[in-house]
């Protein structure tokens, strides 16, 4: 059943991308059929896993950081009213700026190796991760919030003992939003300027006309990216189920 | 312990333009055991909170203290309405919360003491999503007795229980809190009479107060003529005012 669910959607969209290269007839170099495309994944596979794998380092780097960082920003913005009353207006301010514009920055700034997409991925989940935690943070129940006070708990016990662990659902929230994002943050920085990555083994198939091979690097990236949604979603999952039984 | 206060509120609470509660005039004696009774919405729980300090959001003219004119912090323990219990924590943890409030070490022995003597001696590993209404209530209870404090603000701590383990409670309660000034709020005119030194009603009007002198000390029979007596004054009187 559970399969059936899966697979069904996968046919579909087998189905319907086959449908229209009969239908249609473009050159492969437009749209190449499902086959050629699996031939491109099978012929390339070493090519692929090569570059995933620094795609991957680069994910799960931003990821590891940009939640780290977000985390505590929460924390200090819940600590302390007044910082949060100065620096949220910035933070929401600073998200108008598309991602997309900073990227040749930052490859100016750290260079065309890793530490650039990392950064990107940092920076793409930092607001969310800080956001969703930060408004958990600000949502405690009142009446705990007094049973507290009236306990005789400093500000301080109260949010280290009180406010983030109840808070915890929303961080997670935030975490899984990110493992959607980091994704994309590191994509684009290979874009900007990369010589390693799915996202530059893209850019360089797309230049040589070689759509097969864009197109299976394009599968693979969604393909990291599901696994790592499934993947933070089970972990948070079991934290949040731990948390309550 | 030093000897407890008595509370005194004077005054009324607004909030948003509506009155939450007064103007009205209350005192609860110091190391007494106080009932109060009222219609829902007359503002009893809103004057417990006056008593723990918890007016946030609602404006309070007048006072609500302690007749030694010492602040009340750190010297009142509320059981709320709600039970208020953390999901994350165990009913244990839950009990000793105030002490890791604090930045003081739990006492494991005591809450393990307390939770064995509320019925919840084997329950105490559990998360509080695994207990009954009735057993979260009582989480609740030994969590307000660890506390140990002077001043005792309960308000409908024992509304969940079945009538066996709402007596129980109801002894180990006056028991244990035999040394403190207690305020307790219940719609139960038969528990009332059971534990009140003192006997209020709180109506829009005003206070109203039940004689008791002549009520054998606390806790009383629930089935003993003076408890009966008292019970059935109590309901004529809630009758009348409501
Ligand atoms: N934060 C608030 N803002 C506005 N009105 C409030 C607020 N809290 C309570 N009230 C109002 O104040 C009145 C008193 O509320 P309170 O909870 O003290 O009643 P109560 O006597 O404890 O009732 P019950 O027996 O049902 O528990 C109610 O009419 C309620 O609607
Ligand atoms: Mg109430």
């Amino acid at each position: 059943m559970r399969a059936l669910r899966i697979l069904l959607p996968a046919l579909l969209g087998l189905a319907l991308w086959q449908g229209a290269v009969w239908v249609f007839a473009p050159p492969a170099f437009i749209l190449p059929g499902p086959a050629e495309v699996a031939g491109a994944l099978w012929q390339n596979r070493a090519l692929l896993a090569e570059h995933a794998g620094i795609t991957s380092l680069e994910v799960l780097l931003g990821l590891a950081l940009g939640a780290g960082l977000g985390w505590a920003t929460a924390i200090g913005l819940a600590a302390s009213p007044p910082l949060a009353r100065t620096l949220r207006p910035i933070l929401v301010v600073s998200q108008a700026v598309p991602v997309f514009a900073l990227a040749p920055i930052l490859t100016l700034w750290f260079g065309y190796g890793l530490a650039s997409k990392v950064a990107m991925a940092l920076l793409i989940i930092y607001f969310p991760v800080t956001s969703a935690f930060f408004d958990a943070l600000r949502s405690t129940p009142a009446a705990w919030l007094d049973q507290a006070r009236v306990m005789g708990a400093t500000p301080a016990r109260i949010l280290w003992h009180l406010r983030v662990p109840a808070a915890l659902p929303g961080l997670l929230s935030g975490l899984r939003l990110a493992a959607v994002y980091a994704p994309i943050g590191a994509i684009i920085g290979e874009w900007v300027g990369a010589s390693r990555g799915l996202g530059y083994l893209m850019l360089l198939a797309n230049g040589r006309a070689k759509t097969d091979l864009m197109f299976a690097s394009v599968l693979v990236v969604a393909g990291l990216t599901v696994g790592l949604y499934r993947a933070v979603d089970a972990l948070a999952g079991r934290v949040e189920a731990r948390r309550r039984a | 312990m030093t000897p407890p206060p008595g509370l005194l509120f004077d005054g009324r609470v607004r909030a948003g333009g509506t009155t939450c509660l007064g103007p009205v005039r209350m005192a609860a004696e110091a190391g007494r055991w106080t009932c109060l009774l009222g219609p829902s919405g007359v503002g009893k729980s809103t004057l417990l909170h006056c008593f723990a300090g918890l007016a946030g959001g609602m404006t309070l003219k007048g006072r609500a203290g302690a007749t030694d004119g010492d602040p009340l912090d750190g010297r009142v323990a509320l059981m709320a309405q709600s039970d208020g219990l953390l999901p994350w924590l165990t009913v244990a943890e839950n009990v000793t919360l105030g002490a890791r409030l604090r930045g003081k070490r739990p006492d494991r022995n005591r809450a393990a003491a307390l939770l064995s003597r509320v019925g919840l001696g084997d329950l105490g590993d559990r998360k509080p999503r695994a207990l009954s209404g009735g057993q979260r209530q009582r989480a609740a209870l030994a969590r307000t007795l660890y506390e140990d404090r002077p001043v005792v603000l309960l308000d409908e701590p024992f509304s969940a229980l079945d009538v066996a383990h709402r007596a129980r409670m109801q002894d180990l309660s006056a028991r244990e809190l035999a040394s403190c000034t207690v305020l307790q709020v219940t719609h139960d005119p038969a528990e009332a009479a059971r534990l009140g030194d003192r006997l209020l009603i709180l109506t829009a009007a005003g206070i109203a107060e039940i004689d008791t002198r002549q009520a054998p000390p606390i806790p009383r029979a629930a089935d003993a003529g003076a408890t009966l007596d008292l019970t059935g004054r109590l309901t004529r009187r809630l009758l009348e005012v409501a």
